[in-house]
């Protein structure tokens, strides 16, 4: 099936958020829609798949003009949405995810539960996705939940398949894997587009590439003839340099030790599994993992957000195993979490109270209990522009800020601080290319000025461009320490998926 | 550089991230739902009350002679607006109860409970010490009653610190345990008046009385003392919410909790504190009716007060000045509903239906903007995700 988007034109109040968009996708072939957050590529998303109506323009498949006005209607048309975070009941069995909302029944109303089981079993040889249909989705793996949201989608019809991230949430093998499936639903006639930000993958997998940016599509590439670099600059409007400048570490004492770490549940299984890591002074290290193998715990462990079932932690020759988080952060640990929205900030608060949030309490930003507002505001209006935050307006909502640029007032939050260790949970997760390279010279920075630094990302690439140690966790331990210089993302990748290799 | 939002946040701001219910309901992110919608909400409110009064077998013209005489006896005369500021001082005081747990991402239910402890410690010193002159005994009386509501507030915040339960279910319960301790220790020696057999309490001092400072020009005028009281809690509560380093704890837990316990804030203690603080309010409001309107307590003497504050908070948007206004607004209408009822025979429970109505509108933003055809994203942006089918 052919789609082609004809002019799409959709404008939000104040904002033109896809501004005369065409694209055509081919049937058996891959078309790679990249651009920055915020470039309209969800927006056009929820268009296709019938969320938003456009202002203007078409949507035509095999030369027909669609108007959707809602999801189903899309779907019946042969458009697939395969999201990023999953749409699965964890309790339910594959084959009930996958026929929920089009079960097949007796007498209407009781589930056909073997028919439901074949019906998945038939599209999983026939697309090649092999998955036991009665597993439940809670003890699959991400790859095979991520393969039963494909057969989802190809069980109702769809002839189009859109991937959102898709590999966001993958392990190098993994991602891999998944490959394999594209390439086997395009020999069989789909039409798929995907989703990314991640050029290596859009060169890797595409048939055509096409690039947003501020609403518009500004270029197509070739991905036989692009470059990362050429694509790079299409997004952003500027060349951009991927790499990381950096002279090799001068590693001093110890900053950071932990020794036998151990945390479990509720129900008493371990979290982190006797954990023994060290960072130095004038050190970045790097933890890399999958989403979920004790990375947060780790952060909570040395940060005193959770309690220890037993080990030990010292900030160089302080034990702080057991101190509340305020005084581990008045002791000298500053701490960018892992989720922007969530942990980091406060989205109804103004930009200068989000500056203050963890230091409001102290002199000058308080006598007693008495705010000053004077001094806030003064401090804030420094660090907007010492670390490039914009718009500089420090009156305004945090949440009025684009990801780059809140992640940027973070960071200018807990870098501006003299301390000797910093935690930087997933950095860079999902904001602009231009920020990213912001942040990353900071963090270098901040380790030249002798800071010994934890970098945890599910990013292998930042892993590599960043760090001057990497530790691999799974399942709660720590698989691997190894030197950036002597391994490789291939090596990182099999300790990742906890294959020892 | 232009202040013009990227894309992104022009995205977030179309889709905000979920806030819970209390959040949404209970503060105002710019004036259209500070200032508009609440103004609309009452408007349209009181045009469908004038439409049930009209369906109920009234002319148009008997109907709009209810309304002056809503009017009329809320600011008509120096008598009204004495009665509007008497029904409204009670109020004030509830919701900022109500406000300040509302700011921290609590919903203090238990406002009524509360309301009816403090106003028992009240009038409890109010009646059994003697001799005292006022300005110890009424200052005595008044911390009474902020302390008994202060322990029924302490209560639920340090169930939902220590064990997580839900501070809904249990300040509910409690409003049924203070309902029938209040009955059972009104039949007790210690509170029954002598000579009763009836629950009723003994009468409080005049030493323990709210000065009503109008009284010099006409004794009818009730309005008494506690509504400077209430005022200064007002100013208090702003004050703590804006300007201090607890009321920004308060904010930040409130705002989002999981951020607040990131950047080092004791969340359990905050919750202790504002529940502490929120019955100490709510317990002012019950010893304010003790002693500025009743001199004595019955079986549920404060009439409410807990509930009517929860209204009192939404519609003030959980800013104290907001608070004070909605206050009023509904003593007004409380006051007036009493001359409408006498001069137009038209029922006082159409006050609560109008409250009511009012509410609900306030809490359906999208409906009045729907309404009144309000240019509002926010409202209209809801998306699903996922599956439609």
């Amino acid at each position: 099936m052919e789609l082609e988007l004809r002019g799409i034109t959709k404008a939000f109040p104040g904002v033109l958020a896809n501004d005369n968009v065409s694209l055509t996708a081919r049937s058996g072939q891959v078309l790679a829609l990249i651009g920055e957050n915020g470039a309209g590529k969800s927006t056009l998303m929820n268009i296709l798949s019938g969320i938003y109506r456009p202002d203007s323009g078409e949507i035509v498949l095999d030369g027909k003009v669609q108007k959707f006005h809602d999801p189903g209607e899309a779907i019946k048309a042969g458009i697939g949405m395969v999201h990023q975070h999953f749409m699965l009941v964890p309790v339910f069995t594959v084959a009930e995810n996958v026929v929920l909302g089009v079960e097949p029944t007796f007498f209407g109303n009781i589930l056909n539960a073997k028919k439901a089981n074949k019906e998945v079993q038939e599209i999983s040889q026939k697309y090649g996705l092999a998955v036991d249909p009665k597993a439940k989705i809670e003890d699959l793996a991400v790859g095979l939940q991520q393969r039963v949201e494909i057969i989802k989608v190809l069980l109702r019809g769809a002839k189009v398949l859109v991937f959102d991230e898709p590999t966001a949430v993958l392990t190098p093998q993994e991602v891999i894997e998944f490959f394999g499936i594209v390439a086997e639903l395009k020999s069989r006639g789909a039409t798929i587009i995907f989703i990314t930000h991640k050029l290596k993958e859009a060169i890797a997998i595409a048939d055509s590439i096409t690039v947003l940016r501020g609403g518009k599509v500004v270029g197509h590439a070739d991905p036989k003839t692009t470059t990362q670099e050429e694509l790079a600059a299409m997004m952003v409007g500027r060349p951009i340099d991927l790499t990381v400048n950096k002279a090799p570490a001068q590693p001093g004492a110890p900053v950071l030790t932990m020794s036998s770490v151990t945390m479990t549940d509720d129900m008493g299984r371990a979290l982190l599994d006797d954990i023994n890591l060290e960072v130095r002074a004038g050190e970045i290290v790097g933890v890399a993992g999958i989403q979920g193998n004790g990375q947060t715990e780790l952060i909570e462990a040395i940060t005193g957000l959770l309690p220890l079932a037993k080990g030990q932690i010292k900030l160089k020759d302080m034990d702080i195993t057991g101190s509340k988080p305020r005084q581990i952060h008045r002791d000298g640990v500053a701490h960018v979490p892992e989720d922007r929205n969530e942990m980091g900030m406060i989205g109804s608060f103004t930009v200068a109270e989000n500056l203050v949030l963890d230091s409001y309490y102290s002199q000058p930003y308080s006598h007693g209990v008495r705010l000053q507002r004077g001094a806030i505001d003064e401090g804030a209006r420094i660090l907007v522009k010492d670390y490039d935050v914009r718009p500089p307006h420090i009156e305004n909502m945090a949440s009025a800020l684009s990801g780059g640029n809140a992640q940027k007032m973070i960071v200018a939050r807990e870098f501006s601080r003299d301390v000797p260790l910093v935690l930087c949970a997933q950095p860079t997760r999902g904001i602009d290319v231009g920020s990213i390279e912001y942040i990353h010279e900071q963090i270098v920075r901040k380790r030249d000025e002798g800071v010994a630094i934890l970098v945890v990302s599910t990013e292998l690439d930042e892993i590599f461009a960043l760090s001057d140690r990497i530790v691999v966790m799974f399942d709660g331990k720590i698989v691997a320490t190894l030197n950036t210089s002597e391994t490789d993302p291939t090596q990182v990748g099999l300790y990742m998926a906890g294959k020892n290799s | 550089m232009s202040s013009q939002l990227d894309p992104q946040a022009q995205e977030d701001l179309l889709n905000p991230r979920e806030r819970s219910f209390t959040q949404r309901l209970a503060t105002a992110a710019d004036w259209r739902s500070a200032i508009l919608i609440p103004f609309l909400a009452v408007i349209s409110a009181l045009i469908i009350g004038l439409i049930m009064i009209i369906l109920t077998g009234s002319s148009f013209s008997e109907a709009m002679n209810a309304y002056l005489a809503l009017l009329d006896g809320s600011v008509g005369s120096l008598r009204a607006i004495s009665e509007t500021l008497t029904a409204a001082t009670p109020l004030m005081l509830a919701g900022l109860s109500v406000a300040l747990a509302f700011r921290a991402g609590l919903f203090n239910i238990g406002g009524e409970g509360q309301a009816l402890i403090g106003g028992m410690f009240a009038v409890w010193v109010g009646f059994s010490i003697t001799g005292l002159p006022i300005f110890i005994h009424l200052p005595l009386a008044i911390i009474a009653g902020i302390l008994g509501g202060a322990i029924w507030g302490f209560i639920p915040g340090i169930l939902k610190a220590k064990t997580g339960a839900h501070e809904v279910i249990t300040t509910i319960m409690l409003n049924y345990i203070a309902l029938r301790l209040v009955d059972f220790l009104l039949k007790t020696t210690m509170f029954q008046r002598e000579g009763r057999n009836d629950p009723v309490s003994k009468n409080i001092e005049v030493s323990a009385e709210y000065p009503t400072f109008l009284s010099g020009i006409d004794s009818a005028l009730r309005v008494h003392a506690g509504l400077f009281v209430a005022l200064g809690a007002a100013f208090l509560i702003y004050w703590l919410l804006f300007r201090t380093t607890i009321g920004f704890e308060f904010r930040a837990v409130g705002a989002n909790p999981s951020a607040a316990r990131y950047a080092g804030i004791s969340v359990t203690k905050v919750y202790i504190l504002v529940m502490l603080i929120a019955g100490a309010l709510a317990g002012t409001a019950g010893a304010g009716q003790v002693l500025g309107v009743l001199g004595r307590t019955t079986p549920g003497f404060t009439a409410d007060l807990g509930f009517d504050g929860i209204a009192v908070a939404l519609l003030g948007r959980s800013n104290p000045w907001g608070v004070v206004a909605a206050a009023i607004l509904f003593g007004g209408l409380r006051a007036g509903g009493q001359q409408m009822q006498v001069s137009a025979s038209v029922g006082i429970d159409l006050i609560s239906v109008i409250q009511a109505l009012i509410i609900i509108f306030v809490a359906a933003p999208a409906l009045i903007s729907a309404i009144y055809r309000l240019k509002t994203p926010v409202a209209s942006a809801q998306i699903s995700k996922g599956w439609g089918a």
